[in-house]
This record gives structure tokens, C-alpha cells and sequence, in this order.
């Protein structure tokens, strides 16, 4: 239960179906309207009515079991329980009267002589739902004494780095099992044995941590009382205020309450609990941003500026003003001595809309070129390129709720489960409640099989040819007459609807023909063609295994294609949805964070769109697009690029062809690295400047559904300046200051030069919670579902087909590298892990491990847990082998979140055609048992 | 610049616009795409290469392209 509640209306909302009005009843003798479905309990809190409860909360589904929120109503016998009754239009009922009060004086009597009675010394006290009730019933003795037959000796599970669970608070309402089935889908819960001797236990009996819990902390939200709660609440007991913010891990944005205690500067945080008001997450979370925030004060932290004369040079630490002078002097020396454009940036997906805006206006005004890139280049460009191309909007077209209402999933290229864990939850609740699943996916990921999901069919292409597979989908949709030729012949382009159509009919482009690049059964993409396309609603979500090939742009393109082709866009439960990696990916490409573009996808030779940016910052701009981040490492190596200013981005670990990269920037003059830790790509800086966890500022992160929500600061930044202060104090040193007093004062000035953002200001944002882009006069309230009625970003309104031809990878097996590397994360650690390596989340996964599967390890002696060599023809590294059959023969996995193991030292150059993000899913390998562990895992071969 | 690379990425472009049934605008679309993606510097560095030692590891069509492309 949370220390600061949010209101809590016992259970949830009715789904509003249209068909039935409104119904009015009366509570209390309150008169209240509420929709059809409705429990007698949430049309009393509508009222204004609490009706007391346990088992009950809004998050999930009633049932019933305590009998606490018994109710009267006129005309009718008995007492029924108000949460599992529904209301009807007419309905009188009671909430008190003396009998009420005496049943419930009952339940909570025999409740409570099973409870310990040591509120006083609980953690949860003064915030525990029981002692509420018991109040609210007006119990002040029990009875029954605690003589009998009790669990007040039954032995605490502290297993879980983050929650305790102490079964002798337990009152056995079983929110808890429900929420980790309902909310969470995980089923790590069960309620043993039978009347008294009832027992929660998670998996079938053990340990949490040997369950199949993935630390959600659902249970925990729901619980309410002490018997799971938070190890920093029990530590702390509770907290003095709350602080809404957004979670700064991965690309659902989930909305978060902060629960803080002590001094506004320097508080300590008793915990993070999810918000219910959060409308990416609605009081769901996962591991990371629920748990792992302890990294933000880690003592590994840098706290002050630090300057060095040459990268082998011990760090000096210096003041602010020095470092930044510094920095500054030796990006104006490298232009005035190799030209102006022989500096640049790399911003992050991690930082906040504004300090994206404030880097790119710092490149482009200040150092007076394009070279501005941002780390969604390596992730996502392509979808910002091939939505660009189809659709108009480079953007994905649907909110996460949408998905509430998909008759067919399509989920190619994505691991929700690990990398967007509370949309997985969401996307599971809806199959388990019947829609259909394909996955395409070279590995059987969680949800080709976990528990009441499985897939209804599995493509598993060989890593690199997903094009194939999608133009296989598409021949099957056009020959076999399943288009939707109304949608097309009015919302689409005529000409290039019937190049493509003419395209993909070709035989060459047929399953079968096609099968033999993918492997994939013709039979099988068949199958999936016909279930997509027959759907009523069917939405495609796709993430970086589609993008991050040599073909992610004709991927994306492809998957825009079949959605118009079978008229699913515009509306809810259909669409084309990119699962965005980092928490503002979207916003730093929104930001003008490309070489190419100005802030709204603008391309920097649009001469209008300049003009205005010219006005508003004094300078002239560039009308030619500036180097993109791997252009910028080869004009590193051969010298005309010297001068790299990095925010919160860590491209000697992150970006692929690790050899490569780090002589790139051992090559460069001038390395500025901005960030929390010293991450690897400081060892070849010359400046560092300490950078801000998201709890010391303010501004606004844009998750995958172009939601945009605000950052709020929590803690003064421990460096003292928080990021965006810094890039403006580096803007004034390089003789460009920018005036701004406030981040809402960066958005104001984002809105007045952005058409699609011209509605955003933090008062808004601060009333309704978040908004989705486009956000202007003619979507005041922003824009939930994109091309509802046209594609208004594309001339005539009309989509466009694109023709997608697959084209083999240059990353083939070989003798020498017979086997295919693809790449992915785990739910537990975040990209290169710099902030979940430094939590309790290494209790879950302390290294990365090379999938191969049992065929692959036994031809070379492999056995789990063996230390293996990996190698490319870009390099070697070490790691340990899992044997597992989640890989199909002739493929390996891995993650990249330890330097240690260095997955990227082997992934090479090879990258999309159309925007250059590499190519981290397809490497050609060979893979050797280790006889010993190496001396340290990783380096050069 | 690495020549190789900007050679391979000139290739893998062209790779996506033959498929396109009008030759004609699938040329300019490389050039175009070309233009409104690559620095300055990368394109410059193409030209000297080929001038260099000829265009034999360009496909047909970014050789054509790159004649269209503005100076
Ligand atoms: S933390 Fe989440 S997964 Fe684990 S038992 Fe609780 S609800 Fe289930
Ligand atoms: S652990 Fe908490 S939520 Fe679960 S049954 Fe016990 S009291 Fe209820
Ligand atoms: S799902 Fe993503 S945004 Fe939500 S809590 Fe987890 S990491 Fe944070
Ligand atoms: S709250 Fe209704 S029965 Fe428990």
C-alpha cells in the first residue's frame, strides 16, 4: 500500500461500451451517475462514500472475499458485498446502519485475532489499510485475544533484494496473487491450503527469489498492510511527501510517485511507487524504475568537473568555471585550426526533451554547423526515416491503451517482456482475454510460450532477413485478394499502391520462394498473413529487431506497408506502434537531434523552417546536414573531426565495432563527456562534467506514444548545476549565451518553433497529466491516435506504398564465422547498465551470457556455463555459455549491459542503409570453448 | 573519409532504389537521398575517390546518381 495514497475507488472503472446509457442511483441518499457495470463500491466513492474494504482496490478485478464492504439496499433481502454488485439505475442503498456496523465489527474481529498487534513499531503504520478499517468500523478490542490457533511465528522471506514478505501480517485477501496475475501476468503467486491454514506463497512453496516473481512490485502496490512492503520503507517507515515524475528507463515512460522525507534539497527517498494517474502505466511499474533508482546516489558518482591535457593524463579535478572554459577554448581552437565543422555533439535518449533542444541549438548556433547526432541513430533512425516515407509522421501512430482493443498482435522484433515490461503486461491481459498472437522473432521469446500466453504462430527467420519474411506477408495479402481495398483506393497513393502491389505479387516474392533466405516455413507465413489480415483490428508493434539491420529502414517501411494494405491506421486497436528503447528516444529525435533536421522532423534545406530558427537565435544556420555519429568516428580517424561534446551517451560501449570507436575518439583532441559515472567512453576524455540523475531536474521526457510527461526535481543535483544549466554555462563560455531561467522556458520556446508542439507548456502538462504530439490549435488536447481520417503530414493526405526488396546483409556465415550473432536485453539491466549495474538488479543478472543452442554446443564441446570465445572479424571477447533451445541452430545471443564481456567489440560496421544505425542484430561469428575463464574478459583479439 | 565505407553506403542505397520500376526517378532518389543525408565532406570524399581511381566499385546506379548530385 502506498504511504501517500491515491484515491482508491475499490474497483475498477467499467469499461464504457456505448451501447448502455448511464445509470443514477442513490448512496447515502446521494444521488450518483455512473456508467453501466459499475460496482455498488465505486458509485459510493463517486459519491463521496467510502465504504469500508480489504480485498478490494481499483486496480483489479473484485471478488469478494473479505465481507468487509457489505451494503444495504431498499427492497432487496440480505447484505450483499458492494464491490461485486453491480449498480442499477434506480438502486437505494445504505453503506451504515447498525447491523452493517456489527457484521463488519465481526470480519475485522476475526481478522485482526490472526494479525500481530504491534502497530505501533510497524513500518506501515499510520498507512496501513487495516488499521484504517479497523478504525472506520470503530473496533477497539478484539475479542478473541491472540490464544488460538495463529501465524504470528510464521517464518519472513527477505530472499528479494527490494521487498520483504512477512506472512504473520498476512490477512489472506489475496491482492496480491491477483495483482501479479491481472496487472502483472506473471502467475508467481498462489494462495496454498485451505479456510484458516490459507497461505500465500510465491511459486509453490520456496523462496521469491526462486519463484518465477520478476520483482514487479505489484503485489507490493497492492498489499494493504505490512506484509509485503518495500525494504527502504520498512527501513524508513513513512514518508513526508510525494513527487510525481516519469520513469528514466525504457520507452513506456511510466509515471511515478516519489515518496520523499527530510529537506527539499536533500531528501532521503523512502520509495517509488507507481502512479496510478500515470497514463502510460496506470500504477503499474517494473524491476528498474520501481526498484533500481539507488544508482543516483551511488558513491561512484562524479560530483565535480575534472580536466586532463592528454587521455593518459591522471584526472585534475577543477571548478565549474574552469572546466567549462576549458572545454570551451579547445573546441574554438580545433575550428579556428581545422575549420568550423570539425567539431560536434552526440546527445542522449536518456536526457530530457529540453536539454536535447538546448545541444542541438548549442551545435548549430554556437559551433555553427549540423554535426549534432543523437544515440537514436543506433536504435530507432530508421523508424524515424520509414515512417517519414509511408505514413508522413515519423512517429508511432497509437497509445499503449490501444492495444486493449487489437484482435491480432503482431510483435516482430520485440521483447516486451524484457525491454517494455508493463506494455508486456498489458499486451499479455489482452491475449489472455482472447486476441490472437504472431511473433516473428529469431528466438522464442517469453511470449511465444508463458503463462496463458502463447503464440498462435511463430515465424523465426534467420537473423537478417526480415524483409523477406514481410514481403512474404504482403504477397500473400495481395494474391490472395485479403487487402483492404476501400482504405487503399481512398487514403493511399494510387501510383505507388500499384508499383507495390505489382512488386510483392511477383513469384519471386512468394513464401515459398522466399523461404529458402529466411527459413521460415512458407506454410506458416501464410497462415500469419491471413490471421493479420483477416482481424478486424490488427496492430503490428516492432522494435530493434527490426531496425538495427542493414534493412531497418526497409523493414519499417515494409510494416507500414502491410498496415495500410489491410486499412489498419487510423483508429483504435490497429496501427504501427515502434517500442522505443530509452525513456526519450522519441523526444530527442522530436528535438531536432539528427544532423539533418530541425526541431518537428524539418529538414535543415527547408529555407522557411530556417528562417525561423535564424530569427529566434540570431545566427545563420546551415542548410546542408551535418555528419551523423559513425560518420563522425570515421572523420575522426582521418582527422577532420576533433572535437566531440557527449551528453549522457556512451558510445565506446554502446556502439558497435568497439576498436573502431575507441581509436576514433582516442583520435579526437577534444573529448567532453557529460554524464554520472566515469563511463568507458571517459577514458579517452579531456573534460568531464558531471552530469544529473532525473531526480535532480526538471523537464519532460516523450515515450513511445509521442506521450509527453514531465520530469520533476526531487533532489538539488549533487553536482550543483543540473544538465541543462550546464550546456547553457558551455554556450556562454563558447561566447553564445542563451537565456532561460527555467526548462518550461526551453519548452515555451520548443512550442513557439514547432507546429506539432505549439500547444505544449508545463501549465498544461501540470493540468492534464501528459499530452501526445501533435499538440496545436487544431488538437489542443494533443492527438491519442495518429492519421484518424487522412495522413495529413503527406501531400494530399495519401499514404505511400514503398516498394521493399530484400536484399541479403553483407554479414554472411562464412567457414571461418558460421554462425549468426543477434543481439537483446534483459528485463533487469538497461542498455549498457551504468545505472542497473550499480543497483541490487545484479542479484537477477550479474553478466552476460552467449545463448547457443544444444546442436551448436555440443559440435564444439560446449557446456552450460562453459567460458566461450566469441569472435568476428571486428574482434573477440569472452563470456560464459548458456545451452539453451530458445535459439534455433546457427544462432547465438547475447546482451551488451557489461563492459566486462564487451558484445560490441564484436559487432561491426555494417548499418541500415537509409540512416546508418548499425547493424547490431546480425554479426557472423565462430564460437570455441575457453578451457579457463580469460584473465579479463573482453579487449582486442 | 574511409572510402570503403562511404562506397558501401553509397551501394546499400542503391540497393533500395533499383527495385523501383521507373529508373529515371529511382537515379534522382539516390542522388536526392544522397543530398539530404550525407555531410558535406563524405560526398566530397566519394568524388575525389572516384576521380581517383574510377568508379568501378560503385553500382550503375550511384554512378549515375552521383553525376546528378549538386557540386
Ligand atoms: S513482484 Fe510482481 S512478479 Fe513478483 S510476485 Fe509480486 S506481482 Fe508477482
Ligand atoms: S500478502 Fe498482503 S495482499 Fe497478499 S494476501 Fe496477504 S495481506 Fe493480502
Ligand atoms: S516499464 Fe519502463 S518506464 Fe515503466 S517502470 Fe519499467 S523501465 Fe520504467
Ligand atoms: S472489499 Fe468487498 S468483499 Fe472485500
Amino acid at each position: 500500500m502506498s504511504l501517500l495514497p491515491e484515491p482508491d475507488f475499490g474497483t475498477p472503472a467499467a469499461d464504457a461500451d456505448g451501447a448502455s446509457p448511464p445509470l443514477t442511483l442513490a448512496i447515502d441518499g446521494i444521488e450518483v451517475v455512473v456508467p453501466a457495470g459499475t460496482s455498488l463500491m465505486r458509485a459510493a466513492a463517486l459519491a463521496g462514500v467510502a465504504i469500508p474494504k480489504l480485498c478490494a482496490t481499483d486496480c483489479l478485478q473484485a471478488v469478494g472475499a473479505c465481507r468487509l464492504c457489505l451494503v444495504e439496499i431498499d427492497g432487496r433481502k440480505g447484505t450483499p458485498a458492494s464491490c461485486t454488485t453491480p449498480a442499477e439505475a434506480g438502486m437505494r442503498v445504505r453503506t451504515q446502519s447498525p447491523r452493517l456496523t456489527e457484521l463488519r465489527r465481526n470480519v475485522m474481529e476475526l481478522t485482526l485475532s490472526d494479525h500481530p498487534l504491534d502497530c505501533l513499531t510497524c513500518a506501515a503504520n499510520g498507512a496501513c489499510e487495516l488499521q484504517d478499517m479497523a478504525a472506520a468500523v470503530g473496533l477497539r478490542e478484539v475479542r478473541y485475544g491472540l490464544a488460538g490457533a495463529h501465524h504470528l511465528a510464521d517464518p519472513r522471506d527477505d530472499s528479494n533484494p527490494y521487498f520483504g514478505y512477512d506472512p504473520a501480517k498476512c490477512i489472506v485477501c489475496f491482492r496480491c496473487v491477483r495483482a501479479c496475475d491481472e496487472q502483472q501476468g506473471s502467475f508467481a503467486l498462489t494462495a496454498t491450503g485451505r479456510g484458516f491454514a490459507t497461505r500465500i506463497a510465491a511459486g509453490t512453496g520456496g523462496s521469491f527469489m526462486d519463484s518465477d516473481c520478476v520483482s514487479c512490485g505489484a503485489c507490493v502496490a497492492a498489499c494493504p498492510t505490512a506484509t509485503l512492503i518495500e525494504k527502504t520503507a520498512r527501513a524508513t517507515g513513512s514518508a513526508e511527501r510525494a513527487i510525481a515524475t516519469t520513469c528514466a528507463y525504457c520507452g513506456v515512460g511510466c509515471g511515478f510517485l516519489v515518496e520523499v522525507d527530510g529537506p527539499p534539497d536533500t531528501p532521503t527517498i523512502v520509495r517509488m511507487t507507481p502512479s496510478k494517474q500515470g497514463q502510460a502505466n496506470r500504477g503499474h511499474a517494473c524491476v528498474k524504475g520501481r526498484f533500481a533508482w539507488g544508482y543516483a546516489t551511488h558513491q561512484d558518482r562524479v560530483v565535480r568537473p575534472m580536466i586532463r591535457a592528454r587521455i593518459t593524463d591522471p584526472w585534475r579535478e577543477v571548478s565549474w568555471d574552469e572546466a567549462l572554459r576549458h572545454a570551451a577554448g579547445e573546441f574554438r581552437r580545433i575550428q579556428r585550426e581545422h575549420g568550423r565543422d570539425a567539431v560536434g555533439a552526440i546527445v542522449s535518449s536518456r536526457c530530457t526533451n529540453e536539454e536535447d533542444y538546448l545541444v542541438q541549438k548549442l551545435v548549430r548556433a554556437a559551433f555553427g554547423n549540423n554535426n549534432v547526432d543523437t544515440c537514436a541513430r543506433v536504435c530507432h533512425s530508421p523508424t524515424g526515416y520509414g515512417l517519414g516515407q509511408t505514413l508522413g509522421t515519423s512517429a508511432g501512430t497509437q497509445t499503449f491503451a490501444s492495444v486493449d482493443k487489437a484482435d491480432v498482435i503482431v510483435v516482430i522484433g520485440a521483447n516486451p517482456g524484457e525491454a517494455h515490461p508493463v506494455f508486456a503486461s498489458r499486451l499479455k491481459r489482452r491475449v489472455r482475454a482472447g486476441a490472437r498472437l504472431i511473433v516473428i522473432d529469431p528466438r522464442a521469446i517469453d511470449l511465444v510460450d508463458s503463462p496463458h500466453v502463447r503464440a498462435d504462430v511463430h515465424l523465426q527467420p534467420r537473423p537478417g532477413t526480415n524483409v523477406a519474411v514481410l514481403t512474404a506477408l504482403a504477397h500473400v495479402i495481395v494474391t490472395e485478394g485479403l487487402l483492404d481495398e476501400a482504405f487503399v483506393a481512398e487514403r493511399c497513393e494510387r501510383q505507388s499502391f500499384a508499383d507495390w502491389h505489382n512488386f510483392v505479387a511477383r513469384p519471386e516474392n512468394s513464401p515459398e520462394a522466399l523461404q529458402a533466405a529466411s527459413g521460415v516455413p512458407a506454410a506458416r507465413v501464410r497462415a500469419a498473413a491471413r490471421l493479420y489480415a483477416t482481424a478486424d483490428n490488427a496492430a503490428i508493434y516492432y522494435g530493434l529487431g527490426v531496425t538495427e539491420h542493414a534493412q531497418g529502414s526497409t523493414a519499417v517501411m515494409a510494416i507500414a506497408n502491410l498496415a495500410m494494405a489491410t486499412g489498419n491506421l487510423g483508429r483504435e486497436g490497429v496501427g504501427v506502434n515502434p517500442l522505443r528503447g530509452q525513456n526519450n528516444v522519441q523526444g530527442s529525435c522530436d528535438m531536432g537531434s539528427f544532423p539533418h533536421e530541425l526541431p518537428g522532423y524539418r529538414h535543415v534545406s527547408d529555407a522557411a523552417t530556417r528562417t525561423a530558427f535564424e530569427r529566434a537565435w540570431g545566427v545563420d544556420l546551415l542548410p546542408t546536414p551535418g555528419l551523423r555519429i559513425p560518420n563522425m568516428f570515421d572523420a575522426a580517424l582521418d582527422g577532420s573531426f576533433l572535437g566531440l561534446y557527449c551528453q549522457g551517451e556512451d558510445p565506446a560501449q554502446s556502439d558497435p565495432d568497439t576498436r573502431h570507436v575507441q581509436a576514433a575518439l582516442a583520435a579526437m583532441e577534444c573529448v567532453v563527456v557529460q554524464d554520472l559515472f566515469l563511463n568507458e567512453t571517459a577514458r579517452f576524455a579531456h573534460v568531464f562534467l558531471p552530469g544529473s540523475s532525473f531526480l535532480e531536474k526538471d523537464g519532460t521526457f516523450t515515450n513511445a506514444e509521442r506521450r509527453i510527461s514531465r520530469v520533476r526535481r526531487v533532489m538539488a543535483p549533487l553536482a550543483g548545476m543540473a544538465d541543462w544549466q550546464v550546456t547553457l554555462a558551455l554556450a556562454e563560455a563558447l561566447g553564445y549565451p542563451m537565456q532561460y531561467r527555467h526548462p518550461s522556458d526551453i519548452m515555451d520556446e520548443i512550442a513557439r518553433l514547432t507546429p506539432t508542439f505549439a500547444g505544449v507548456s508545463y501549465e498544461k502538462l501540470d493540468r492534464m497529466g501528459s499530452l501526445q504530439w501533435p499538440c496545436n490549435d487544431a488538437a489542443p488536447a494533443g492527438t491519442p491516435t495518429m492519421h484518424v481520417g487522412g495522413f495529413s503530414s503527406r501531400p494530399g493526405g495519401k499514404g505511400r506504398f514503398m516498394i521493399a526488396q530484400y536484399v541479403p546483409s553483407d554479414e554472411q556465415t562464412t567457414s571461418r564465422h558460421p554462425l549468426l550473432l543477434t543481439t537483446g536485453r534483459v528485463l533487469s539491466q538497461y542498455n549498457v547498465g551504468a545505472q542497473t549495474r550499480r543497483t541490487a538488479n545484479v542479484r537477477f543478472h550479474a553478466e552476460d551470457l552467449l545463448e547457443i543452442h544444444p546442436h551448436d554446443a555440443e559440435q564444439r564441446g560446449i557446456a552450460d556455463g562453459d567460458w566461450v570465445g566469441l569472435e568476428s572479424r571486428a574482434g573477440a571477447t569472452a563470456l560464459r555459455a548458456e545451452v539453451t533451445a530458445r535459439v534455433q541452430p546457427g544462432v547465438v545471443y547475447t546482451t551488451f549491459h557489461f563492459p566486462e564481456s564487451g558484445a560490441n567489440i564484436v559487432t561491426t560496421d555494417s548499418s541500415d542503409w537509409a540512416t546508418n544505425c548499425p547493424e547490431y542484430k546480425v554479426t557472423a561469428v565462430q564460437v570455441r570453448r575457453l578451457a579457463r575463464p580469460p584473465a579479463r574478459a573482453g579487449g582486442a583479439p | 573519409m574511409n572510402a570503403a565505407h562511404l562506397i558501401r553506403m553509397a551501394n546499400r542505397i542503391g540497393d533500395f532504389f533499383v527495385a523501383m520500376p521507373d529508373r529515371e526517378q529511382a537515379v534522382r532518389d539516390v542522388a536526392d537521398h544522397i543530398a539530404r543525408t550525407w555531410e558535406p565532406r563524405m560526398t566530397r570524399d566519394l568524388r575525389a575517390h572516384v576521380a581517383a581511381h574510377g568508379d568501378a566499385d560503385l553500382s550503375a546506379i550511384v554512378r549515375e546518381a552521383l553525376v546528378r548530385l549538386p557540386p
